[in-house]
Order: structure tokens, then sequence, then C-alpha cells
């Protein structure tokens, strides 16, 4: 066993901490605490978003594991989750979580050469911004249960229906999309996947806003959109296959939970220097005891981040698929409980949202609410929990209605 | 990085595996937990045949001078079978108080023959306050002529029943002070106290036995800080002992869930089972994981106060909760004697106070965190 980085890895680390420290100074007040809301609610976020990612481009960052013939430079994974690590801890944007994180993968696995050569570099330069046409009203969980058809009409595809919780998609510029090229086939049969720009006529938006009443994800509906045929991604048909590979390509988690641990960080030194009832909050026993909690659960979390890493090296993709499942019921769990704890402990100041009132900038507020999301969106936690039993411990899978 | 075992670890691991399962199915575990002496003589000397004893110790004490990390290979397979046995006591606890305390004499004198498994040890430190803090201990060593009358009594003295030589913390005019006690000697009195863990717990007493400059251990008043020293490699050993136990009581669980059928259909196609040993894996694999972590530390010599205790505490936690759950899902015939889980249940209770409980733990972390 031996969990010891290279000189080379240490290198890149430093390297990396150096331009995230830097750069994140000039995050706008508007990036807020960041995350999915820091990048989609304000256009200020989502022009700082942009800005990085163009930097991230310029060095190579967001493409550094792909192939090379693609823009990619073959980088270890080791130096790709440094990378996730080091970002995750500065809470930075800049990587796009549809365009570089799901659809390069989706392109490099499936897409035609043509397609590659066309889409991926504007992706690793940081140009292309990406929305996600997944889930519909009646398909969440049973995604396979989607009804958007795109049926071919002379040289283009013709798209009718409607997907949900479109996350971003009033920002991004494309959306890859899931949709049904045979109108009469069922269940996972019969699905292709388009690569599509957002401002095509007969698409319209509708926000779907948040409970905070930020406005991040949306409602896209298609009446009679043309999407040119050069655009369905790989062959037709093999929608659900690619769908699959999207989900299954998991990066290690590391950024989620070297997030937690800076998170941590903060509310020790907000636990140590506030006072109340002329006691510090470090002294009181219940606060001692749930920082301790969440130390130990982030340690735990990094460890299963290095675990997922060693497992992509070294080719390991049965325990992969189970790894990934655990890593995001694991990460998005401890978010939800870090922003309780702290809530807890920060007493009546808990519920004061982002304001001259709020301790650590109202981020642990914001965390309570959105974090509430993570353990649904990207598959439920019960999903995975279903994936676990079935692919990790080889139990039964009953029958269900369809 | 390179998370693997080597191919000698993995050998180590299959051997082990192969001799425990053989020499002491769940049946022999449970007629040694009724028993007085709670070990098997003649499976100890087969261990002691098989080099068992000797891994780690230095060449020079004739040892083979393994990296720790092999030991806790064993210990993982005897959790895994709830084996009984002093080898805590003695080669892990005992070893590495002698390595770490003692003078190159007692080495010379005492590991060839723990090696040879003639030696039995344990550890008496535990006394009726029953804390982990020096302020728990009031035993006695007086200085008498040449040297000391040792007076007061232990409480959770695990293996002391069997032991040749008893490792006693005592204080002295300079502090806590370790002495190797012959168990022989007069004025020692020693009982089994009944445990959930159906092991050798014992409490001792000691009047006026006396002892001699040369049974102490390291210099005088140097007792805590060397239980100090070897506390992070014995909490690697427990908590390997403790994982393996924890990964059967899981595999229990899957095996059951797959074979017990229920309303037409094996209980584990139910998703309220599902999720159980969903969380049930996912709890002990990232702790496994995080153990391995914790491990390399120690070998690397890196300084790990706050995650060894970090480990011990959650282990502690999901130890408890893996073979809480694995009962759950075996329904009635899990709580009975003649199934197996229920082993494992208990030991999960019995471990979680050894070296210092979670709460200790966690007072512990809080203060590195800089609480």
């Amino acid at each position: 066993m031996d969990f010891s980085l290279t000189v080379k890895e240490k290198a890149k680390k430093e390297e990396f901490e150096a331009f995230f420290r830097e750069e994140m100074k000039n995050a706008p007040p508007e990036y807020g605490n960041g995350g999915l809301e820091g990048i989609y609610a304000e256009p200020e976020g989502f022009a700082f978003h942009q800005s990085m990612a163009r930097k991230l481009g310029e060095r190579g960052w967001i493409s550094m594991a792909w192939p090379e013939e693609y823009g990619g430079r073959n980088a270890s994974i080791m130096e790709q989750v440094i990378f996730d690590e080091v970002r995750g801890y500065y809470n930075a944007p800049g990587i796009d979580p549809f365009a570089a994180d799901m659809f390069a993968p989706t392109l490099i696995a499936g897409a035609t050469e043509e397609q590659k050569k066309r889409l991926l570099p504007p992706i690793a330069r940081g140009e292309a911004f990406y929305c996600q046409g997944w889930s519909e009203p009646d398909a969440g969980s049973d995604l396979a249960s989607l009804t958007t058809t795109a049926i071919r009409d002379g040289s283009d595809y013709v798209v009718n229906g409607q997907k949900t919780w479109t996350t971003g998609g009033h920002r991004a510029e494309y959306m890859f999309l899931l949709a049904r090229t045979d109108a009469e086939s069922e269940r996972s049969r019969g699905l292709s996947v388009f690569h599509l720009r957002m401002d095509l006529p007969g698409i319209r938006i509708r926000p779907l806003n948040y409970m905070d009443g930020k406005h991040l994800y949306n409602e896209v509906f298609f009446d009679n959109v043309r999407i040119p045929a050069s655009d369905l991604i790989g062959e037709k048909g093999n929608g659900w296959a690619l769908t699959r590979q999207t989900m299954n390509f998991e990066r290690s988690g590391a950024g989620g939970f070297s997030g937690s641990k800076r998170v941590l960080e903060e509310i020790i030194d907000f636990a140590r220097n506030t006072k109340r009832d002329g006691q510090s909050i470090a002294k009181d026993p219940g606060s001692r005891r749930k920082i301790v909690e969440m130390f130990i659960d982030s340690e735990v979390g990094q460890t299963l981040a290095y675990q997922i890493a060693w497992m992509q090296q070294s080719g390991n993709n049965s325990g992969l698929i189970t790894a990934a499942s655990q890593s995001k019921l694991f990460s998005s769990e401890l978010a939800l409980r870090m922003a309780d704890y702290a809530t807890e402990m920060m007493g009546l100041y808990g519920q004061v949202e982002t304001s001259a009132w709020s301790p650590l900038n109202g981020s642990m507020v914001e965390l309570y609410q959105f974090g509430k999301s993570g353990t649904i969106y990207a598959g439920s936690n019960e999903i995975q929990r279903n994936l676990i039993a079935w692919t990790g411990l080889g139990l039964p899978r009953l029958k269900t209605g369809k | 990085m390179d998370l693997t075992y080597t191919t000698e670890q993995a050998m180590l691991r299959k051997s082990a595996a192969e001799f425990i399962s053989k020499e002491c199915p769940f049946d022999s575990v449970k007629e040694i937990e009724e028993s007085e002496e709670g070990y098997s003589a003649s499976t100890w000397k087969k261990m002691a045949k098989l080099g068992w004893m000797e891994l780690y110790f230095p060449e020079k004490y004739g040892g083979l001078g393994d990296p720790f990390v092999n030991i806790t290979i064993l210990m993982e397979e005897m959790g895994k079978r709830a084996f009984p046995s002093p080898f805590f006591s003695t080669v892990i606890m005992g070893g590495l108080i002698l390595l770490e305390g003692g003078s190159e004499e007692q080495k010379k004198k005492l590991i060839p023959k723990l090696i040879s498994g003639s030696l039995i040890l344990a550890l008496a430190h535990h006394e009726e306050d029953a804390g982990y803090s020096p302020s728990s201990i009031s035993a006695r060593a007086v200085s008498f002529e040449n040297g000391y009358r040792l007076i007061g009594s232990k409480l959770f003295a695990m293996d002391a029943n069997i032991a040749v030589f008893l490792i006693v913390s005592a204080l002295t005019d300079e502090g806590i002070s370790l002495f190797l006690v012959d168990s022989a000697k007069q004025g020692i009195e020693c009982r089994k106290m009944p445990t959930i863990g159906k092991d050798n717990t014992c409490a001792v007493t000691f009047k006026d036995v006396h002892l001699t400059k040369d049974d102490m251990i390291g210099r005088p008043g140097d007792g805590w800080l060397i239980l100090e020293k070897v506390m992070p490699r014995a909490i690697l050993a427990k908590c390997a002992e403790m994982l393996g136990g924890c990964e059967t009581a899981l595999k229990m669980a899957i095996t059951y869930a797959k074979q017990r059928v229920q309303y037409g259909v094996p209980i584990g196609g139910f998703q309220v089972i599902q999720h159980y040993l969903a969380d049930m894996k996912t709890a002990f694999d990232t702790t496994l994981y995080y153990y391995h972590r914790v491990a390399w530390m120690i070998e690397e010599g890196l300084e790990c106060t706050r995650e060894i205790s970090a480990l011990k505490a959650r282990v502690n936690k999901v130890y408890k909760h893996v073979t809480d759950r694995s009962i759950q899902i075996h329904g009635g015939i899990g709580t009975t004697r003649e199934f197996n889980v229920g082993l494992f249940y208990r030991r999960a209770k019995s471990s979680e106070s050894m070296l210092g409980d979670s709460e200790y733990h966690y007072e512990r972390i809080a203060e590195q965190l800089g609480l």
C-alpha cells in the first residue's frame, strides 16, 4: 500500500494551487459561495465561469486526461484527481459540469471522427457551454420511459416534447439531448443522442426556480425543432448505451471531498472565534462532537476518492461502478449533514442568508437548501443504493411494472 | 500511489485464512468461549510453528523484521473468524511494549520465548475508574529495600488468566511506571470477568507483590509515555481485527438475503433490504480504504494522531452498524447462539471500548483540531 504522490505530482499540485489561489481573488460578489448556484444564478457568475474556463483551456487543464488527437495530454488519472482536489478546495468554476464532465466523455466514447474533431476542441478551449437534456416530467429516475421524439425528415431530425430540471439551460449555448428517434420504440430501445444549439427556432425555456428563489433549473419545450442529421451523435438508436456510459463516467469525487475539507476549516475557524453565552463555541461539547464527526467523515471521503482514482488507474472497472455510486452517496449526504451541523452551531444566525449578519457569508444556510438537491440529482441516492445492491452485491432485481 | 498488497502479503493472508478456518471453525470458537482458558493451547503452538509470532520483531531478537502491516493482515483474518487467542495481548500489545520500553536484556530474554509460543503476556492497566487518562491509575509500586511492593487492583486485563507475565502499570515516585510481573508470584489473584465478548477479560489484584528494580520496563515514570507510543500500532491492529469481523457480518447478510425466500422471492430483492446492504457495504468499504491509508501513514512514520483516533472511532461505529443490520436482515435466526452472526454483534460491543472508546477518540481529535 502506497498513498504517496510522486515528485512530479507534488509539483503539479503546487502549480494548480498557485493558479486557483490567485484567480479566485477575481471572483465577483455575484459568484457568491460558488457551486452550481454561483455559476448559473446570476449573469456575472456565469461570466466568471466562462472566463475561468478559457484560462483553464489555455493551460490544457480541461482536457488533460483526453487522448492527444482531440486536444488532450493523456495526463495520468492522479494528475486529474489532484486537479479536481485543488479546484474543489478553492471552490472554483471553469470546468463546465455538462460540457467537460459529461458530454466530452460521451463524445470520446461514441461520436464519429468528424464529430469528435468538430465538437471536442471548443470544449477543451473552454469556449463551449452545455446543458443536459435528459429528464422529463414523467421520466426522472426511470429515464428510459422518456417520450420526447426526434423524427427524421429529409436531412434533419424534428424534435417535439419537453425536458425538465435543465440546469443552466438559460445560460448554456448548447444542449446534449436524449430523444426517441423511433416513435414506436419502447424503453431503452430507439433512443439517440443529439448536439444542438439552444437558440434554434421552436425552443422555449421556462424558469423552474429553486426553493430559495434562485434561477438554476429550467423546463425546455421543443416544438418542431429541426436539428441537422449530422448532429446525431454516433449511431442512430445507440443513445441508451452512450447515456449509460456517461452515467458511469464518474470522476473520483475528489473535488467534492476537498470542498468539504475547506468548509470544515471555515466551520472550525467560526467555532474558535465565536462566543455564545460567554463561552467559545469550540468549547461546547455538542459542537466539538459535531466538528469531529465532520472531520472523520471528510477524511474517510477523501480516501474514497483516492481509492476511486486507483481503481481508474488500475482498470478495476467493476469496482469502479460501485465506488462511484458510494462516492455520490457519501459526498452528497456529508455536504447536507455539514450544512445542518454548521447551521445548528450558529444558532439563531443559522437562518441568516448572505448579508452583514450571516456567518461564513451565508454559505452554510445556502448549502442547507441547495445541498438538498445533491441527494436527488445525478441519480437519486435511492437509485445509487439500488446500483450498489445490484452491481456491487449481486442482489436480484425484481420485476417491476416496466 | 499503489493501493495493492504485495504477493507475499496476499500469500500470508491466504495461508492464515486456511489455517484458522480449518483449525477453529465457529463451533470451536463457541467451545473456547465457554472454556476457562479461553484459548486453545494446541492451536497457539501451531501458530508459533507457522511463524506468526515472529513477523515484525527485529532479526536480532529472532524475528523476521517484516513491516508491521503484515501482522495486521493476520489480525484481519482472525477477526473474520472471531478467532479467540492471546495473540493481540501477547504479540501486539506485549511485543510492542517490550520493543518500545524494554531493556536489551528483557528483549533478548523474552522475545525469543514469545516467538516460540511458550510465553503469553497480558497488560493489566485499567482500574476501577475505567478511564483512559493517567489519573485513572491508582495502583502503587512502593519502594522497598532494593525493589518495590506492588499494591492495587486491575480490571479489564485481557488474558491475565493465562499469562506467564503481566505487564502492570503502577504509580512510583516518578509517576506511572510499567512492571513485568511473573503471574506465579505470591499475592496475585486473578478472576475472569463475564463480558459480552465471552473473552479472557480479567480482574487482577496485587497484594504486596515483591518486585525487583529489574522488573521495570523502561525508566521510572516512563510508563504512560511507552503506552502512548505503542498505541497507534495497537489501535491499527485492533481495527484490523474489528474490520475482519465486520466483513464477515456483511458477507453473511448478503448470502442470507440471496437465499432466504419470503413472499415467493429472495428477500434480497426487496429494496429495503437492498438499501440496508448498500449502506452496510458503503460503510465497510470506505472504512477499509481509510484503514489502508492510516496503515500506510504509520508504516511511513508520518504524524497521524488525529487519523488513528478517527480510524478507531469510525471502526467502532461501523462495526456496530453492520452487525446490527446483519442480524436484522437475518431475522430471528440471527439472534440465536446456534447461528454465528451474534459472535460478531457481541464482539463489536466488546472491542468498542478497547484502546479508547469513541468519546475518548473524539476528544483527542478535537484537541488536535485546536478546539
